[in-house]
């Protein structure tokens, strides 16, 4: 293969994979904003909470890594239950400053608490052989683990699409995003569907948080580095669209991925860059409504 | 203003009163003498902490451009560290790559170009708000930071520039150990950017911002020229963000690529919340609570002190609104056994 294709192949293949990654970390966060217009910097934190979870369940109790995953997004989706019940919901009339600080607040905690039991060096976490070495997929060869990401993220892509636009709850979210005084009047009780969709957000975040553990290492600082990340996927997609959260995660991401391959120096330059140019042109994002 | 008839007799009475009350607000009342005694006093206690002593009144600065913004005029920001740092690189890089050593005029310089880079991007983001506005002044924030790493051969990147010296101030003064120098050269300036805000807050213009923070509809129906004002307080809150920035770069003689930090700017929106929005001495209250309250702590346990500033905010969104003073006010209120305002 020539060499140009070759590293065009791997941009886009690495770009798929961070995309995936984004995409099911910043998901949920996209659905709730959407829902209640919660400007939510506590998401990060979930995300960071589950990375840990997936490092203790692995290294200390011996359990695999994949179930790891799926018990430490069942984990923080729930324990995130009563964060949303007694203290998000004091603030949902409130100004977007006031939730703002609430939630940050909430991600320093998290933080310090994180620092204070698994102190401040990286951790990662140990593989299965599977997930190790590289796939032949014929006319060449890709990291095991990007692959895994991308499958990964594709199935969950078409499960929440099948959620969301097929089922009688992704009818009532949808609803509730469009007009929430209407879904209420017709019935639907949005309080209850917001709890349902922050808890299954943050145990996405959770899910994308364990598996960045293998790309980007995990410290508590997590919280917020990668944070502005997710909230730049939420912004630049449009707030409460499925369609509009993976379009802008794939844009980003290969962006991203390019930017890095090509520019080293550059580092996340192009990345802010984009955004500021596609939310000049379309504030409310690809698909959110102005 | 067109809020009223300006033509009858009504009218004019109303003029009248409102000039009135522009003009009560904004004369001196005893109380405010309070904290610059306090600095003074501190400069005579502590004569040993003054090096601190720079760092807080830098802050105060800090948090009182940033009141002009998010207290007064109601714009949410997450990137004023942007030009908390251009204006400490412009004072920064002109010593280190042009010589140009003079203090005072330094500080001129870092007002400029902040506010030159507030103009511009003011002119563009003020357009937007929430969420959107939120993630545009983050990104631009991010983008100085990038473009300064981009250029590490100019702008010494993460390393930073270090080892600057500063010439005499005005050419008399020397810099002592102990910073004794620089604290009063902070306080001066400090004065003199408290005195420019407190004209700003309490002329029609400030008013203008308040109305648009309450209720910016309603400012757009009576024809107040709302992108403008804003851009216009933005682009001064930029240039003293910038000369707190160089103040911070010539008592510390050093200046990484870290002033440009999330930290930073969530940082002096702590310290502001903490004392109180839209009120002036609210900047200066929180920033002496927070530094006293970091340097004490971040001894003792950096994640201890994280995990303080976190409750700190979740304590004071529930319960505290309106911050520190806000408190005092409740209680003196409570106090007097009058009904809350």
């Amino acid at each position: 293969m020539p060499h140009v294709v070759n590293i065009a192949v791997s941009i886009l293949f690495d770009g798929l994979a961070y995309s995936m990654f984004l995409f099911i970390t910043a998901v949920g966060l996209s659905v709730t904003m959407g829902l209640m217009g919660f400007v939510n910097l506590a998401h990060g934190a979930f995300a960071m909470c589950g990375g840990y979870f997936v490092v203790t369940l692995t290294r200390s109790f011996g359990i695999g890594f994949v179930p790891s995953l799926a018990i430490a997004s069942v984990a923080v989706g729930i324990i995130s239950v009563p964060f949303e019940r007694y203290l998000y919901r004091q603030l949902y009339k409130s100004s977007d400053l006031e939730q703002v600080l609430l939630t940050i607040g909430l991600a320093f905690m998290a933080i310090a608490t994180f620092t204070y039991f698994y102190g401040p060096i990286p951790k990662s976490v140990p593989l299965p052989d599977w997930l190790q070495g590289d796939v032949n997929l014929g006319f060449r060869a890709f990291p095991s683990y990007r692959a895994f990401l991308i499958v990964l993220g594709v199935a969950l892509i078409s499960v929440l699409w099948y959620a969301f636009e097929r089922t009688n709850i992704g009818a009532k979210i949808r609803a509730a995003v469009d007009n929430r005084r209407m879904a209420e009047s017709v019935g639907i009780n949005v309080d209850r569907l917001f709890t349902l969709t922050f808890a299954l957000g943050s145990g996405l975040a959770a899910l994308g948080g364990g598996l960045a553990i293998q790309l980007f290492g995990l410290t508590p600082s997590f919280a917020v580095i990668y944070l502005v990340l997710f909230l730049i996927v939420v912004a630049v997609g449009g707030l409460g669209s499925l369609k509009g959260t993976l379009l802008a995660a794939l844009v980003l991401g290969i962006f991203d991925t390019t930017g890095k391959y090509l520019l080293a120096d550059a580092g996340g330059f192009f990345i802010y860059f984009v955004v500021v140019v596609v939310l000049l042109i379309k504030p409310a994002g690809f698909y959110g409504r102005e | 203003m067109a809020a009223s008839d300006t033509t009858g007799a009504a009218g004019r009475e109303a003029r009248e009163r409102a000039a009135e009350y522009l003009v009560s607000r904004h004369r001196f009342r005893w109380p405010e003498a309070l904290p610059w005694l306090l600095a003074i006093a501190a400069f005579f206690v502590f004569p040993d902490r003054m090096t601190f002593g720079s760092q807080v009144l830098i802050a105060m600065m800090f948090a009182l451009s940033l009141d002009l913004i998010l207290g007064y005029a109601g714009i949410v920001t997450l990137g004023h560290a942007a030009f908390f740092g251009i204006g400490a690189y412009t004072v920064g890089l002109a010593c280190a790559r042009l010589g140009w050593t003079e203090p005072v005029s330094g500080l001129v310089a870092a007002a400029l170009v902040a506010g030159l880079i507030g103009l511009i991007s003011g002119w563009f983001l003020l357009r937007y708000r929430g969420l959107t506005l939120l993630m545009l002044t983050l990104a631009t924030a991010i983008m100085v930071q990038e473009t300064g790493n981009l250029r590490s051969d100019i702008s010494g990147g993460y390393d930073g520039l270090p080892g600057l010296t500063f010439d005499r101030l005005l050419g008399l003064f020397d810099y002592d150990l102990y910073g004794h120098t620089y604290y009063l050269y902070v306080l001066a300036v400090l004065a003199v950017v408290f005195y420019f805000v407190r004209r700003i807050v309490y002329s029609p213009f400030g008013q203008a911002l308040t109305g648009i923070r309450e209720n910016v509809r309603r400012m757009h129906a009576i024809g107040s020229p709302v992108h403008r004002r804003l851009v216009t307080v933005y682009t001064i809150a930029a240039a003293i963000a910038g000369v707190a920035g160089a103040l911070f770069t010539q008592t510390n003689a050093y200046v990484t690529l870290a002033v440009f930090d999330f930290d930073v700017s969530a940082k002096v929106m702590v310290m502001l919340i903490l004392g109180g929005t839209g009120r002036l001495y609210g900047a200066f209250l929180g920033a002496v609570v927070y530094m006293i309250l970091e340097d004490y702590f971040s001894k003792m346990s950096p994640a201890f002190w994280q995990f303080g500033i976190g409750l700190l905010l979740v304590l004071a969104v529930l319960f505290a609104r309106r911050g520190l003073l806000g408190l005092f006010e409740q209680a003196e209120a409570y106090l007097r056994k009058r009904p809350k305002p």
